[in-house]
């Protein structure tokens, strides 16, 4: 009987339901967050940034392989930028949202986690440890990140498309 | 509109068209329209470039991220060890490790690990080739996953992530060897249920240990009653429950129990559970680590040597100085026959110190020094390389 009632718990854990990969804020809601301060009507650009030569060895350098896109479409006003960038944990893909201001990251916020570990670090409590860093002399974040246990390459990931924000923002906006 | 057609015969005298006669102006403004026409043809046509541009982009930019979207992943780790105790010396490929997963959509996912320990499988040699997970895993809902097939038990540090540049020490802690007991692998079904962010609760039915119980010296020794899921004796399953919290960052804590039905798979009817608890805590270059592992056996088999307990410990402080160097201290102590029936005293400690040099985030150079006390005896040091990708 023991393992009868075993077996249905078994067969009833693997009904089969349909979920989507977890997207904790849209791009629609993070531009709105991010320009919110902006007067009614105002609107921030939308632009166009070839990745040529120049600017895949820039993000090479940071992510250890070239970005997989031959240009990135980002939201400007005056001295700050937004970004859509995605970059693998362990397995899939996670895609952030990256607002920088003056070269610092106004905010870095998951977008939409795909892997199966490490979802961690959407929380507030652990993005907020980005909030106003910026890149050192040779490229590297300002401050340290307090990682996750068991989410190491997810947390490697984040700080990874942290420097690259900042990297493009400032390649980007300095005259 | 005579002021437009005086422009037009202008500008076709000026490209140089030779005219003998004035054009009318019904020859003008049918010159007009074919131009306009042109001009519209010619709109269609870049317009229609674009498109093929545009097209043809996302097709390169979809070939250039297809390793991001293939469905099948690959990875690994490895970790070659130099043990020098006591002038006891070996170099050893202790593991090799192939991951492999495909992705059948969003929801539903399988995920393998398959290890050459010792480098040298077969008939007499040291090593084996094993398969030490092979499940399917789906999502049921964004809170609850459940896994099916053959994984890790959650219990402990280091059993479910021990890729080499992830801990300190060339060997991994020894309570988690010889209590836990890591790596540990059974077959069965696990939920996974996320209460909040940061919480979480794993319920997994697996199967059990099977004990050594032939009154040998291994009777009752846990890491001897792994069955690797291979032609299992499944008369007594086991039942694992962990609860985690890892809602403040560089935070980890969590405890698990573990009852087995029958360490003997029916033979003594020694139930037995395991109760364990670690915190973890990363702030700055600051680390700490601390673990206590218990085995309570209920058999009277197991009484007479006191290994109806089973327990262990370690504490680890590190600091790391940046991401490339970090040093750190452990001290392991732990017991296989913890109980009052043993009235000989069996208790091990050791003691490493040494430090983790990553040239990379995943590459590591690690050196300790290792001391033995209590029941056992030795001095002498560790060297080792890993890496994962």
């Amino acid at each position: 009987m023991k393992r009868l009632l075993t077996a249905i718990l078994g067969f009833i854990l693997f009904i089969p339901m349909v979920s989507e990969a977890e997207v904790y804020i849209t791009q629609e809601e993070f531009l709105a967050q991010r320009f919110a301060h902006l007067e009614n009507g105002v609107q921030p650009e939308i632009n166009t940034l070839w990745l040529n030569q120049s600017l895949q060895d820039a993000i090479s350098s940071i992510l250890g392989h070239p970005y997989p896109k031959l240009r990135l479409r980002y939201w400007r006003h005056g001295n700050q930028t937004v970004w859509f960038l995605d970059e693998i944990g362990k397995e899939r893909p996670i895609t952030f949202g990256v607002s920088v201001i003056d070269n610092r990251i106004d905010k870095i916020e998951v977008i939409e986690f795909r892997e199966s570990r490490g979802y961690e670090i959407h929380m507030e409590t652990f993005s907020r440890q980005f909030d106003n860093l910026t890149l050192t002399d040779d490229d590297k974040l300002s401050d340290h990140i307090d990682g996750i246990t068991g989410a190491t390459m997810s947390v490697s990931a984040m700080k990874k498309i942290a420097r690259v924000g900042l990297t493009l923002h400032r390649l980007t906006t300095e005259e | 509109m005579k002021f437009k057609l005086a422009l037009v015969a202008a500008a076709i005298m000026s490209c140089g068209v030779a005219n003998s006669a004035e054009p009318t102006n019904q020859e003008l403004l049918d010159l007009i329209k074919k131009q306009q026409q042109e001009l519209k043809e010619l709109r269609n046509a870049v317009e229609e470039s674009d498109k093929k541009s545009e097209e043809t982009i996302k097709a390169v930019e979809a070939n250039m991220s297809a390793s991001n979207t293939s469905n099948v992943s690959l990875g690994g780790y490895g970790e070659l060890h130099y043990n020098n105790i006591e002038d006891n010396e070996s170099i050893d490929f202790h593991r090799f490790v192939l991951f492999m997963g495909y992705e059948y959509s969003d929801d539903i996912r399988f995920f393998s690990e398959l290890e050459v320990e010792h480098s040298l499988a077969g008939d007499g040699k040291p090593g084996e080739v094993e398969l030490e997970q092979a499940y399917v895993e789906i999502d049921l809902n964004d809170t609850t996953s459940v896994k099916s097939g053959l994984f890790l038990v959650p219990v402990g540090i280091l059993n479910e992530t021990h890729e080499p540049p992830t801990f300190y020490g060339v060997e991994r802690n020894p309570v988690e060897g010889k209590i836990i007991p890591s790596t540990w692998w059974e077959a069965g079904a696990m939920v996974n249920h996320k209460i909040a962010d940061g919480v979480s609760f794993d319920f997994a039915i697996n199967s059990g240990l099977e004990v050594p119980n032939d009154a040998g010296v291994y009777d009752f020794n846990i890491r001897s009653g792994r069955q690797k899921v291979a032609k299992a004796n499944a008369d007594s399953l086991a039942y694992t429950a962990r609860l985690k919290y890892t809602a403040v960052p560089g935070l980890e804590l969590a405890a698990s129990v573990q009852h087995q039905s029958d360490l003997t798979q029916g033979v003594l009817s020694a139930d037995a559970n395991l109760y364990t608890a670690h915190a973890i805590y990363n702030t700055g270059g600051f680390g700490l680590r601390a673990l206590y592992a218990m085995w309570d056996i209920d058999a009277f088999e197991a009484d007479v040597n006191g290994q109806d307990k089973q327990e262990g410990f370690f504490v680890e402080p590190s600091y790391r100085f940046n991401d490339k160097f970090g040093i750190f201290a452990r001290y392991n102590e732990w017991d296989n026959q913890a109980g009052s029936g043993n009235l000989v005293d069996t208790t091990m400690q050791q003691t490493n110190v040494g430090f983790n040099y990553w040239p990379h985030e995943d590459v590591v150079f690690k050196f300790d020094l290792e001391s033995r006390s209590g029941a056992q005896d030795g001095n002498g040091f560790n060297l080792g390389v890993g890496y994962q990708f």
